[in-house]
């Protein structure tokens, strides 16, 4: 047993028993970053905010919400949004912090291909990340079937068909998912349960991993410098702050994130009071109703890229190309041959690759919620084919190309 | 600034999918109808000037509007219950008080001359075939046809609540209310419920809006739908040129042309955002707050980067 003595101070006491000096070292003021970083570096803390703006609006929420197929729609949209001292702001909050949390996550994810910051011992910060994008999308889809309203029930059939599987007719496996032939009390339960218990735990498992991939390979910066982290904190800690490459997470990191969070804030609670709609599908204001299918049926817009995948193609295709396009992201560093850690604007190919990704995955987006006709259904067709050719030849591209 | 730069990129990208995924999407899934603002072109205007002594005779007469309809103000209560009238009519007529303030007055007066035409419902209400419309038309009294509707709709418009005290409630439960319950304010096509003190009470209230509801399925084809939460499903614009024109978007539906007033159709939506969007005021007030608090946030963020980042330079 460690040797005791009596303490001086409260925080000696506590640093006897919990070592917080050493703990706030290598957390905080001797966790260090580089100094060549732009806002987009700063998106990992807006994400942070964000989910704990989920939390904070979600337990609120978790205290009116009944989950029962008769007064799930009631609890919502009466009891919360009416009844309950500002029901109606923590509502608004959760339904747009959950939409708005996708476009941070996709901001980051592209910031990360861009200055390629899944190489070179960065490969698990990466697969971490997109386990996290995978836990996400299974938290913002059983959240969804939680106000039972229409959108709510018929997405939540359309998904689960999914696993039949095509010509494999799994429907047993359909089955045992909803635990019904179709959604009804069973399925809002166990939603209900992944959403506020199974998921949200494993959110905070992934995002520890998240954080303990980073420590070793440190964070990237704008060039894709590989920098020897000791000799620059020294030069910091001797006092060259400004001749150092590197600085503290805080507080030196962090006042340049909090403005940027700050910024982002204020975009935030605009969408929360004056621009909400775009989160709270109408359809969604509808009760359920097994018998009355909506005119129009899609996903929130962070899924209509993967659904325009599946939607053009024959549905044994359209699942494999589905299954192909939920997995394929992970395998980023392996499928990308070059050594080159710089950003994707001195790559070679790789600079057009990334810009066509970019757009090929908004032009998906958007043809995901137009219905599947015409001129829509081609664009969508050559959309979805461009994908799988860009992933098929991103090996090839990055094989050939130069050193940097 | 290079950091500026990107911001822009990402601002750029961001809008150009909001624009995709937003407007542009549900232009193309969703008809779009202007509205006309209530103006019934379709309908002759009224003519004549009313007579509101000549109007009360006509409106009380023998075989006319009291024969069926109640009119409380003036002393006229129903004869039956909303129950018994809509099994015998299929809905329960309205009563006649106000609708000279909720009803534009040239619909009103075509849908004395003729219901089935006004309510823009003859693919349902056919003479031809002999579909009769359950409201009996007005023949005339013997005079100038055009002179005699044009008082009896001078009379209603007299003795109904000024357009100042045209309450929202007022103006759905006139033009809406006996078809569509309002489960969030407590509306029901019977009315609003009342407290009972012995349950078999309250059953029994419930089993006259059940039996009157089944007479409104039996004559509508459906129930029509609880508008709770219409003002969020739908949105204003789709409410109020729905019931300017019921048939602009959903050709054949068995809802009537209703015939309200932009006044009367401006109170409705009130109606349906105190229902559906009850806190939007109180939304706004905190919103302001909570910029300008966010605005401050940002101030002092930046000014503690500058001073934390003053040696790193």
């Amino acid at each position: 047993m460690a040797h005791f003595t009596k303490a001086t101070s409260v925080k000696d006491w506590l640093n006897q028993r919990l070592a917080i000096e050493k703990v706030e070292k290598v957390l905080a003021s001797e966790y260090w970053i580089p100094k060549n970083i732009n806002f987009l570096w700063a998106m990992g803390m807006v994400l942070m905010i964000t989910f704990m703006l989920l939390i904070v609006s979600g337990i609120f929420l978790l205290m009116y919400y009944q989950p029962n197929v008769d007064t799930a729609f009631y609890s919502v949209n009466y009891t919360i949004m009416r009844e309950v001292d500002f029901g109606w702001l923590w509502r608004h909050v959760h339904g747009v912090a959950a939409s708005v949390v996708f476009l941070i996550i996709y901001i980051h994810m592209f910031t990360g291909i861009y200055y390629g910051s899944y190489k070179k011992g960065r490969e698990m910060i990466w697969i971490s990340g997109m386990l996290l994008f995978v836990a996400f999308s299974a938290e913002a889809f059983s959240g969804y079937m939680l106000p039972w309203g229409q959108m709510s029930y018929w997405a939540g059939m359309v998904i689960t068909n999914l696993f039949a599987g095509g010509s494999l007719h799994a429907d047993g496996l359909v089955e045992w998912i909803r635990g019904d032939y179709v959604p009804a009390q069973a399925f809002l339960s166990r939603f209900f349960m992944l959403h506020v218990l199974l998921i949200p735990l494993a959110i905070l498992g992934l995002i520890g991993l998240h954080f303990g991939a980073l420590r070793i390979p440190h964070v990237n910066n704008q060039d894709g410098e590989e920098i020897d982290f000791d000799v620059e904190a020294k030069k910091y800690l001797d006092g060259d702050k400004a001749g150092s490459k590197v600085i503290r997470f805080a507080n030196d990191f962090m006042a340049k994130d909090m403005l940027v969070v700050a910024v982002y804030l204020v975009f935030f609670f605009y969408l929360v009071f004056y621009h909400y709609g775009f989160a709270m599908d109408p359809v969604n204001f509808d009760p359920a109703d097994g018998l009355k299918t909506p005119a129009h049926i899609y996903p929130e817009w962070y899924f209509l890229w993967s659904y325009e995948i599946l939607r053009p193609f024959s549905t044994d295709i359209g699942l494999m190309a589905f299954a192909f396009a939920q997995v394929i992201f992970v395998a980023l560093p392996f499928l990308d041959r070059s050594p080159n850690t710089v950003p994707a604007s001195r790559r070679g190919l790789f600079r057009f690759w990334f810009w066509a990704m970019l757009i090929d995955m908004i032009v998906l987006t958007s043809m995901g919620k137009l219905p599947p006709e015409g001129a829509f259904s081609t664009i969508g067709f050559v959309a979805a084919l461009t994908f799988i050719g860009l992933w098929i030849l991103l090996p090839i591209i990055t094989t050939f190309e130069k050193k940097a | 600034m290079k950091e500026l730069l990107i911001l822009a990129v990402v601002t750029v990208f961001t809008l150009v999918t909001y624009y995709l995924v937003e407007p542009f999407a549900h232009h193309a899934m969703h008809k779009h109808v202007e509205s006309e603002g209530f103006a019934y072109a379709d309908l002759p205007e009224i003519t004549k000037t009313g007579d509101v002594a000549r109007g009360q005779e006509l409106v009380m007469g023998a075989g006319a509007c009291i024969g069926c309809h109640s009119i409380e103000v003036a002393g006229m209560p129903a004869g039956m219950s909303p129950t018994d009238a809509a099994a015998a009519y299929g809905v329960n007529p309205p009563d006649l008080s106000n609708m000279g303030a909720v009803l534009e007055p040239k619909f009103l007066a075509a849908l004395i001359k003729n219901p089935a035409h006004a309510l823009d419902v003859t693919h349902k209400f056919d003479e031809a075939k002999g579909q009769m419309h359950p409201m009996v038309p007005f023949y005339g009294a013997g005079g100038d046809m055009d002179q005699e509707v044009a008082d009896m709709v001078a009379y209603l418009q007299s003795i109904a609540v000024k357009a100042e005290d045209l309450t929202p409630a007022i103006a759905f439960e006139n033009a809406c209310g006996r078809c569509h319950a309002v489960s969030y304010e407590k509306w029901t096509q019977i009315g609003e419920t009342p407290t009972f003190k012995y349950k078999k009470d309250a059953l029994a209230q419930e089993i006259k809006l059940l039996e009157y509801q089944d007479s409104l399925v039996a004559y509508m084809g459906k129930l029509p739908p609880d508008l709770s939460m219409y003002i969020r499903s739908r949105g204003e614009h789709y409410i109020s040129t729905f019931i300017e024109n019921p048939q602009a978007y959903l050709a054949g539906t068995a809802m009537p042309r209703v015939g309200v007033s932009k006044h009367a159709a401006e109170q409705v939506i009130e109606y349906l955002e105190d229902a559906g969007d009850t806190k939007r005021h109180e939304r706004e007030e905190i919103g302001q707050n909570v910029m300008i608090y966010m605005i401050f946030f940002v101030l002092f963020a930046f000014l503690w980067k500058k001073q934390v980042w003053r040696d790193l330079h």
